[in-house]
């Protein structure tokens, strides 16, 4: 493990978190922006477990604040979820563009 | 080339992969798939990391709870023929010019970042993340807090949830 080091786990997260910012700025299903925010916050996990491992200062705070990190984003789901079955129950699509009563 | 480095490059690729495919994929069930298969491969790369409990709570979580509760929202959703929302060109343009922007400056960022010298001991397991989220560890800081805020936060999004989505009666009209 000593021979792979921090980096490309950094790298590979900021990769992860940049395809969920596209995915979020770019879709307009209301879903697929969902699927971006669980893309970016499993990128932001994936930096937690990462400096667990090669910062000794962090060795439980990082697995802790993931496991934190995992569920908050199921909780963060389920009400995304119900929002978007509300929207849909009331204007038959996800669309997010469409969502705008809230302009002045 | 060590087995570590054999397997994180194998890994690594698959996710980055299907975190493109995610992305680019135009109906969101395919999305949903392309997601399964990235959410599979950060949890394969907890396991490379040590960190084994997460690495197991991602897939019964994630991949077991939030995985399915999308696919039932694409279910409940779904609109025939205007399944797939086409996205213009230019947002296409603009949101792909922005990720790489952004994943240039975090990568340029990030791969100057050397960890301090690090003892190459296995991170906690299952065990000692537990007394650390009692306070029972040698550490000054507990995690209880943080635990029960968790919870009382999972059973208030059970109930709101619940109540955004509930079947509502018609208006008499």
């Amino acid at each position: 493990m000593s021979a792979l080091g921090l980096p490309p786990f950094l790298v590979l997260s900021a990769f992860l978190f940049a395809c969920g910012v596209v995915c979020v700025a770019a879709r307009r299903n209301a879903i697929g922006v969902l699927m971006g925010v669980e893309l970016i916050l499993n990128a932001a996990n994936l930096n937690f477990v990462a400096f667990a491992r090669f910062n000794p200062a962090f060795r439980l705070e990082g697995q802790v604040f993931a496991l934190l990190v995992v569920v908050l984003a199921a909780a963060e789901a389920a009400v995304a979820l119900a929002i978007i079955l509300n929207f849909y129950n009331n204007h038959a699509t996800v669309d997010v563009d469409r969502a705008d009563e809230l302009k002045g | 080339m060590t087995l570590e480095v054999a397997l994180f490059a194998v890994i690594a690729t698959a996710t980055a992969g299907s975190a493109v495919g995610v992305v680019a994929s135009r109906n969101v069930v395919r999305a949903a798939v392309w997601l399964l298969f990235t959410l599979v491969g950060v949890s394969l790369l907890y396991f490379l990391l040590g960190a084994e409990f997460v690495g197991a709570a991602q897939l019964i979580v994630y991949v077991g709870g939030t995985l399915v509760l999308v696919v039932f929202g694409v279910m409940l959703t779904a609109q025939g023929p205007l399944q797939s929302l086409k996205t213009r060109p230019t947002e296409w343009a603009v949101g792909g010019v922005l990720g790489a922007a952004l994943f240039g400056l975090l990568a340029a960022v990030v791969s100057g970042a050397t960890g301090p010298p690090g003892e190459d001991r296995p991170l906690p397991g299952a065990g000692p993340l537990g007394l650390g989220f009692l306070g029972l560890t040698d550490s000054p800081v507990s995690y209880l807090l943080p635990f029960e805020i968790v919870s009382v936060h999972l059973l208030v999004v059970l109930i709101g949830a619940a109540y955004l989505a509930r079947a509502k009666r018609r208006a008499k009209l």
